[in-house]
């Protein structure tokens, strides 16, 4: 089986289950499609030899993220009850904003090249650890540690909001 | 890929599966045993000479047991679940370094399934997919008490998970390398990583505990409060999968303990040795320290009580992450005076 043709079914699972996403009609499953999503995407950073940033990917995202989209979800009463009522011109508004989307993301991406090579083709080792290692704490230290700066902000703020919610309570 | 090393590949993964799944069976036995000795009573002894067919006796109940979904449960998802408790506990197995290469047929043959170079994010991240199975499984059941367990279990195993992390990260800090094996060859010689982290093991340790939910951080399975925990809906096999899984996650964080900060196939006086005899010899090393650390598992469960659901989510945010954090930053000064970046 050639690498092409791996790519290629990859894809297809990889759009279909974000289809899955949508489509879907309970969020919990929503949910876990869009964790099946994650691994799908993993699997093509793997076919790119990209290993550091498939596993992280799973790490953060499946592991983590979607762990507590899960959590949210299971303990609130979702059913068809409850659901809260959109009238017609919402559903037509996000109709129109998605297909705009849509349209835009088509444009950017119609010219686009595939820069990513697969695995195994003229040594592309550039996603493994040790050479990621490298380009991060040289070429790309400043971004880097700007974002490292911009989490530690977010988790001071997540902190700071938690902390002032107990308060109130007491 | 040559067919030959496929085939290798095949039979290593297939020994490699029989073997975990094996001694997850004889940790039940082993358990018990270990429970009566504990309690100062004999244990199961009908089946077989002192018991040993126990195991083959309580999967035949499981299976013979009525196959039961409840009727208001998600059925896939509650079919899923214990699936994925399964799957995730196995494949952690895959990427740990069982010893050293064997010369067999003229072949060398490596004792690892895959020597990938993120060997230990690999088992991070599976410990992390591991919640999935039990969330799935108590949600699905549409009971309260299923879904307090899952909940239960999933605060608690990502409360853990970072601590855990920063400990992973302070041995890798020390070997300069993410893949397992390197982790193992760095330890070569008595330098196992418990001399220079010994703060660390004990902080993974109580991670791995909580992790595989093991008592005293049994609380997704807390009888006394939740009749049964995240698996309270489940029977027959299904649940068999969920207390399996459970054994088999139980080996191989003994097994990543031992290759992290016990030098994994690394022995005391190895160097005399050389060629298979050398490897068969690091297999029976990782294999002792592996059931020694199951033990260690076994007599903790059998001598502390259950904590306090605060209590556990108290130790993990306020005390174990600040330890861990404070050995990292004192591994991180040591390693750069030891580079000479402060001459």
């Amino acid at each position: 089986m050639s690498l092409e043709l791996i790519a290629t079914i990859l894809g297809g699972l990889t759009i279909g289950s974000a289809l899955m996403v949508v489509i879907s009609k309970h969020p919990v499953r929503s949910v876990l499609y869009l964790v099946l999503t994650f691994f799908m995407i993993s699997a093509n950073y793997v076919l790119m030899n990209a290993q550091f940033l498939a596993i992280v990917n799973i790490i953060v995202y499946a592991g983590a993220i979607m762990v507590l989209f899960l959590f949210v979800l299971m303990l609130l009463n979702l059913s068809k009850e409850n659901e809260p009522k959109t009238s017609l011109f919402v559903k037509l508004a996000a109709v129109v904003t998605g297909g705009l989307l849509f349209v835009v993301l088509i444009a950017a991406f119609k010219d686009g090249v595939i820069v990513a090579q697969t695995a195994g083709i003229d040594g592309n080792d550039q996603g493994l650890v040790q050479n990621l290692g490298q380009l991060l704490f040289s070429k790309y230290v400043v971004p880097f540690e700007v974002s490292s700066v911009l989490f530690i902000a977010s988790m001071v703020g997540a902190i700071l909001l938690a902390k002032r919610e107990k308060q109130t309570i007491d | 890929m040559a067919t030959s090393e496929l085939i290798e590949k095949f039979v290593f993964i297939f020994i490699l599966f029989a073997v975990t799944l094996g001694i997850a069976a004889y940790a039940t036995y082993f358990e018990r045993k270990v429970a009566a000795w504990f309690q100062d009573r004999i244990g199961p002894d009908r089946a077989g000479p002192f018991g040993i067919l126990q195991p083959l006796a309580d999967g035949a109940k499981l299976f013979v047991k009525e196959d039961f979904i409840p009727e208001r449960a998600e059925k896939w998802l509650f079919i899923l679940g214990p699936g994925i408790a399964m799957f995730t506990a196995l494949m952690t197995g895959s990427v740990i370094p069982w010893g050293k290469d064997l010369d067999l047929f003229g072949q060398s043959v490596q004792l690892q399934v895959a020597d990938v170079n993120i060997g230990i994010l690999f088992i991070m991240g599976f410990l992390s997919i591991g919640v999935y199975g039990i969330m799935i499984g108590g949600w699905a059941s549409n009971n309260k008490y299923s879904l307090y367990g899952a909940i239960r279990a999933s605060s608690q195993m990502i409360s853990y998970e970072l601590a855990m992390g920063i400990c992973v990260i302070t041995i890798v800090m020390l070997s300069g390398s993410l893949s397992l094996r390197n982790i193992v060859e760095e330890q070569h010689g008595m330098n196992w990583n418990i001399f220079y982290q010994p703060l660390g093991f004990i902080i993974f340790f109580v991670c791995a505990l909580a992790e595989t939910n093991r008592a005293p951080f049994d609380l997704p399975e807390c009888e006394s409060e939740l009749i049964g925990g995240y698996h309270t809906e489940y029977g027959s096999m299904k649940m068999g999968f969920y207390l399996f899984a459970e054994y088999v996650a139980l080996f191989t964080s003994s097994a990543v303990i031992s290759v992290l900060f016990f030098g994994g196939y690394n022995f005391p006086g190895m160097d005399y040795f050389s060629g298979n005899t050398l490897a068969l010899l690091g297999v029976l090393a990782m294999f002792t320290k592996t059931f020694f650390f199951v033990f260690v598992f076994m007599w903790i469960r059998w001598t502390l009580p259950r904590f306090r659901f605060d209590q556990l989510m108290h130790l993990g945010w306020k005390s174990l992450i600040p330890i861990s954090l404070f050995n990292l930053l004192i591994t991180a000064i040591i390693i750069a005076i030891k580079e000479g970046w402060f001459n």
